[in-house]
C-alpha cells in the first residue's frame, strides 16, 4: 500500500475510534438517565422530585451553595488580589496551595474538616461553649463547600489582575482619583468578569459536592441532607427513578450554568 | 512548461476567491503574484502548493496533472509569510529536517546543511533557536530550510511582510541573486510594487480572483490591459473628463472617457524649463510633499488635479506658483475599450525618463 | 492597608488549608507508628490502595491518549464541520457539571446489571457494574476533560503553518505530530496527566456508587476513608488519608512545576 494510503487507513481508524470513545463515554450516559428518569411518564417524574425531602434537599443544596459562594467571592477577591499585586515571603507557597483543594480527595477534605471541627476538638468544644454546634449541622456543609471551591475565583481573577493595564490606574491618580476611588472606578469593574465566572463556577461544584460534605453534614434528611447525598441515598434503596428525577433537576441547573458561563467568555473574547 | 495551470476555481462558501485562473511558466522564472490583499494570490500559490484543493481546474508540473498529489509528494519549497520555523529545533535542525524526512544519510544532511548555512550567510548561526534570531535572519532560516531538499519549485507568500523597511531591500537583492544562482523556477507573492518590480521576470497582477495580466513589469507598466492594472502600477490620477486637457480633445469622441495619468507622464516647471512650450497649459501648484528624493507636486490644471515628481535638481517650487504643465500621454478607457493617447500637440516622440 | 490583607489572607490559608492537612498527620499518629501502619497495612487497605493505583494507572493512560488526539480533531480536523466542533466542544465540558454520584448513577443505569447492555454481559460473565471495569469507566467519565482542556488552548496558539511547513517538506501525520507538534504541547499534556492523577487518585462519591464498596472486591483508598469514617475507626481512616493527603501534596508540587515549565516552553 503506498504511503499516502496507509496513512488514510489509519487516520480513519482512529478518528472513528475516538469519537466512538466521546459519545459513548459522555453523551450516551448523559442521555441515558435523562431517558430514565422519565421512564415511568412525565407524572411519575414529577412525583418523585415533589417527594418533600426530594425538593427540601434541592433547595437546601441551592441555599448552602449560594452562601459557600459568597464567601468565596469574599474571601477569593482578596486573596487574589493579594497574590498577585503583593510581593512579600511566601507568597509562591500560597500560590501553590490554592490548588489544594484540586488535589486532594474530597472525602480526605471532609474527614480532615471533621477531625478539626468534631465536638471532641478545640474549635469544636469552643463553638459549643457558645452554643452552637458545627458539626453535623449547616455550618459543616458550608465549610466543607468553601474548602472544595476554594481555588475557582481566585484562578479566574488573577489573569485578569495580570493582564491590568498600569497605565490605567496612573490615569485615574493623575487625574486625582484617590487609591479607593481608583479601586472602585478602575481596577474592580475589570476583576468583575473573573468574579462572576469563577463564582457561577464555584457555585455549580457546590451544588455537586458529595465526598466532603457526606462525612461532615450529619445527612438529617430536610435538615442537613444535601442533593447528592439524597441521591445516593435513593441508590442505597434501591429507588433508581427517584434518584434519576432530582438528578436530572441537579444536572440541569448544572448545565445551564456551565452553558451560561462559556457564553459570557465567548463573548469576552469577541468583544 | 513547468508549470502550467488551466481553469483554476476555488471557492470559500460564498465567496468565489479564485476565478478561472490560467497561467503557464518556464522553467527558471522568477514570477510575481501581485495584487491587493484578499484577491487571491495567496490562494493560487496554496493550490499550487497543495495545501488547498482547488474546486476545479487542473494543476500541472511537466505536463503532469498534480491536482491528486499530496503537498508532501510535490517536491515544492515553501516559504511562509511569518516563516512557520520549527520553534523547538536549532537552525540547523529546521534546515535538515526536510533531508531527516526523505531519510538521506546522516554526513550527507550534514554538507547539505554546511552548504546551505554558508549560501544564506548564516555561518556562526547554526546552532541558535529561532527566538534567538533577527527577523532578516528568521526568514533566511525558512529559505535554506525550503532549499534543502533540492525542490524543482519555490514558492514564497509575502515573504517580506513581516521584515523591517530597511532589511527588506537588502533582502530582495540578495533573494534575486540567490534564485538567479541555483536557477530554481520560482513563484512568490507580495502586495508590494516595486518588489515585484524589482524582483521579478515577469509579473502577474491578480483582481479580486481574475488574472488581469501577465508580463514583464515594463510591459505591464506601458501597455496596462486593464483599467485595473493600469491604476495599480504607479500613482496614477483619474480624470474624469481628459478632453479638458490641452493635447486631449480628441477625445471628445468617444463621450464617457475617462483618463489614467501616471505622474511619471506629466512634466512640469517654469516656461524656460520647456521645449514645446506651444504644447503645455498654465496651471497653479496646490501642495509639495519631500521625499526624500525628490518632491511630490500636487497641481491644479483648470478644475483637473494632477500629482508629478520634480527633481532635486531643478528650481524650487511653492505652493500657489504658476506653472506649465505638459501631460504626455494618458490611458483612456470607457466601458468597451481602452488604449494610451499621446499628446496630440506634441510634434515629436518625447523621450520620457522614468 | 496591604499588611492587614497580607496578614488577613496568610490567616485563611492556615486555617482554611493549613490546619486541615496538619490535623490529619497528628490524627494518624493518635496510636503511634503501631498506629499508623496498623491502619495501612491490614488487608483492607493494601486492597483498597491497589485497586486505587490500578484505576489511575488505566484511566490516566487511556485519557491521556484519547484526550490528545480528541483535543487535535477540535482544533485541527478538517473533517469535523465548524457547528459540530463547537457542539463537541461544549460538551467536553459536561462531566465537570456533573456531580459524581450522578455520574455514579448514569453509569449504574446505563450497564447495570438491570439494564439491558448490562444484563446481555452479565450473562456472558462480564460483569461492569459493581466490578472494576464499572469503576474504570465512571473515573474516565469524570477525568474526561482534563487533558483535553490543557491541551487545546496551546494546539491554537502554535497554529497550523508549522505543520503545512512540515507536510512541504514531506512529512506524513505520525512524523509531523512527532517532530513538530508533540514537543511544543508536551508539558500541557504532562500538566493534563497530573491533574488527571490527582482527581482519579481522589474520586470518591462515583466509584462509591459503581462499586457498591464491596469489602476486599470494590473498594478503593478513598472509598475505604468513608468506610472507616462510618465505622468510627477514626485513626485507621487517618492512616489511609494521610497517605492520599501526601500523594496530594507530592501531585500539587508536580503540577505547580508542570505549570512553570509549560509556560516557559
Amino acid at each position: 500500500m503506498s504511503s499516502k494510503l496507509k496513512n488514510r487507513w489509519w487516520g480513519w481508524g482512529f478518528r472513528s475510534a475516538v469519537m466512538l470513545y466521546f459519545i459513548i463515554l459522555i453523551v450516551l450516559p448523559i442521555l441515558g438517565i435523562y431517558g430514565q428518569s422519565l421512564s415511568d411518564g412525565w407524572k411519575a417524574f414529577m412525583d418523585n422530585i415533589r417527594e418533600p425531602l426530594a425538593w427540601k434537599s434541592v433547595q437546601l443544596t441551592v441555599w448552602m451553595a449560594l452562601i459557600a459562594t459568597a464567601v468565596n467571592i469574599a474571601i477569593g477577591t482578596m486573596a487574589g488580589w493579594v497574590l498577585i499585586r503583593y510581593r512579600f515571603p511566601g507568597r509562591s507557597l500560597l500560590n501553590s496551595m490554592v490548588d489544594l483543594p484540586f488535589a486532594l480527595p474530597t472525602a480526605v477534605a471532609g474527614l480532615m474538616i471533621l477531625l478539626l471541627l468534631g465536638p471532641q476538638s478545640p474549635i469544636g468544644r469552643w463553638a459549643e461553649h457558645f452554643g452552637f454546634s458545627i458539626l453535623f449541622h449547616r455550618p459543616a456543609i458550608i465549610i466543607a463547600m468553601v474548602f472544595v471551591t476554594f481555588p475557582f475565583v481566585i484562578r479566574a481573577i488573577q489573569p485578569l489582575l495580570e493582564e491590568l493595564d498600569p497605565a490605567e490606574e496612573e490615569a485615574a491618580y493623575t487625574m486625582g482619583a484617590s487609591r479607593f476611588k481608583t479601586f472602585f472606578r478602575v481596577i474592580f469593574p475589570n476583576m468583575l468578569p473573573g468574579i462572576a465566572s469563577g463564582a457561577m463556577l464555584a457555585f455549580s461544584r457546590a451544588l455537586a459536592e458529595f465526598g466532603a460534605v457526606v462525612l461532615v453534614a450529619g445527612n438529617i434528611p430536610g435538615r442537613t441532607l444535601i442533593a447528592s447525598v439524597y441521591i445516593f441515598g435513593e441508590i442505597e434503596s434501591d429507588n433508581a427513578a427517584g434518584a434519576a428525577a432530582v438528578s436530572v433537576i441537579l444536572l440541569t441547573l448544572s448545565f445551564l450554568i456551565l452553558w451560561f458561563v462559556n457564553h459570557l467568555q465567548s463573548r469576552r473574547r469577541t468583544a | 512548461m513547468h508549470v502550467e495551470v488551466r481553469g483554476l476555481n476555488k471557492r470559500f462558501g460564498e465567496f468565489h476567491a479564485v476565478k478561472n485562473v490560467g497561467f503557464s511558466i518556464a522553467k527558471g522564472q522568477l514570477i510575481g503574484l501581485l495584487g491587493p490583499s484578499g484577491g487571491g494570490k495567496t490562494s493560487i500559490l496554496r493550490m499550487l502548493a497543495g495545501l488547498e484543493t482547488p474546486d476545479e481546474g487542473d494543476i500541472l508540473f511537466h505536463g503532469k496533472r498534480v491536482n491528486d498529489l499530496p503537498p508532501q509528494e510535490r517536491g515544492i519549497g515553501f516559504v511562509f509569510q511569518n516563516y512557520a520555523l520549527f520553534k523547538h529545533m536549532t537552525v540547523e535542525g529546521n534546515i535538515a529536517f526536510g533531508l531527516e524526512v526523505k531519510k538521506w544519510p546522516k554526513p550527507r544532511i550534514r554538507e547539505r546543511v554546511a552548504e546551505l548555512v554558508e549560501l544564506t550567510g548564516l555561518s556562526g548561526f547554526e546552532k541558535r533557536y529561532p527566538h534567538q534570531l533577527s527577523g532578516g535572519q528568521r526568514q533566511r532560516v525558512a529559505f535554506a530550510r525550503a532549499l534543502a531538499p533540492e525542490p524543482q519549485l519555490l514558492l514564497l507568500d509575502e515573504p517580506f511582510a513581516a521584515i523591517d523597511a530597511k532589511i527588506r531591500q537588502e533582502l530582495r537583492s540578495w533573494l534575486r541573486e540567490m534564485i538567479d544562482r541555483l536557477g530554481i523556477t520560482s513563484i512568490f507573492v507580495t502586495h508590494d510594487q516595486d518588489e515585484a518590480i524589482e524582483v521579478a521576470d515577469e509579473i502577474m497582477i491578480i483582481n479580486q480572483g481574475n488574472l488581469e495580466q501577465k508580463g514583464t513589469p515594463w510591459d505591464i507598466y506601458k501597455n496596462p490591459q486593464t483599467p485595473f492594472v493600469a491604476s495599480f502600477i504607479g500613482e496614477s490620477t483619474i480624470v474624469e473628463d481628459i478632453s479638458s486637457l490641452r493635447g486631449f480633445e480628441d477625445a471628445r469622441a468617444w463621450p464617457g472617457t475617462r483618463g489614467l495619468i501616471r505622474p511619471e507622464y506629466v512634466e512640469i516647471g517654469k516656461p524656460s524649463e520647456f521645449q514645446i512650450l506651444s504644447a503645455t497649459e498654465t496651471g497653479r501648484v496646490k501642495h509639495l510633499q519631500f521625499r526624500g528624493s525628490e518632491w511630490l507636486v500636487e497641481l491644479e490644471v483648470g478644475s483637473t488635479r494632477l500629482v508629478t515628481y520634480r527633481s532635486l535638481e531643478k528650481e524650487v517650487l511653492h505652493p500657489g506658483d504658476e506653472i506649465q504643465v505638459l501631460v504626455h500621454r494618458a490611458y483612456l478607457f470607457n466601458d468597451n475599450d481602452s488604449w494610451i493617447m499621446e499628446n496630440k500637440l506634441k510634434e515629436d516622440r518625447t523621450y520620457v525618463e522614468i | 492597608m496591604r499588611r492587614l490583607w497580607i496578614g488577613l489572607t496568610f490567616l485563611v490559608f492556615a486555617l482554611l488549608l493549613g490546619a486541615p492537612v496538619v490535623r490529619i498527620a497528628m490524627g494518624a499518629w493518635n496510636d503511634g507508628w503501631s498506629g499508623f501502619a496498623g491502619g495501612l497495612t491490614r488487608p483492607e487497605a493494601v486492597h483498597a490502595l491497589a485497586m486505587t493505583g490500578l484505576i489511575v494507572v488505566a484511566v490516566t493512560v487511556i485519557n491521556t491518549v484519547f484526550g490528545v488526539m480528541l483535543a487535535m480533531y477540535l482544533v485541527r480536523a478538517a473533517w469535523l464541520g465548524p457547528r459540530l466542533k463547537k457542539l463537541l466542544n461544549s460538551i467536553v465540558d459536561l462531566p465537570f457539571a456533573v456531580s459524581p454520584v450522578i455520574g455514579g448513577l448514569m453509569i449504574v443505569l446505563l450497564l447495570g446489571p438491570d439494564s439491558a447492555i448490562g444484563g446481555l454481559l452479565g450473562a456472558a460473565g462480564i460483569k461492569i457494574v459493581y466490578a472494576l471495569p464499572g469503576m474504570i469507566l465512571a473515573t474516565l467519565f469524570v477525568t474526561f476533560p482534563l487533558v483535553i482542556r490543557e491541551v487545546m488552548p496551546v494546539l491554537q496558539e502554535i497554529g497550523t503553518q508549522q505543520e503545512e511547513a512540515a507536510a512541504m517538506l514531506g512529512a506524513y501525520g505520525w512524523t509531523t505530530f512527532r517532530r513538530v507538534t508533540w514537543p511544543q504541547i508536551r508539558w500541557s499534556v504532562v500538566y493534563g496527566i497530573v491533574l488527571t492523577v490527582a482527581r482519579s487518585l481522589g474520586e470518591f462519591g462515583a466509584v462509591l456508587v459503581v462499586s457498591g464498596n464491596i469489602l476486599f472486591k470494590t473498594q478503593t483508598a478513598t472509598t475505604l476513608v468513608y468506610q472507616d469514617v462510618e465505622n468510627f475507626s477514626l485513626t485507621s481512616a487517618n492512616a489511609v488519608a494521610l497517605v492520599l493527603a501526601a500523594g496530594s501534596v507530592a501531585l500539587l508540587l508536580l503540577m505547580e512545576w508542570a505549570k512553570s515549565r509549560q509556560k516557559h516552553a
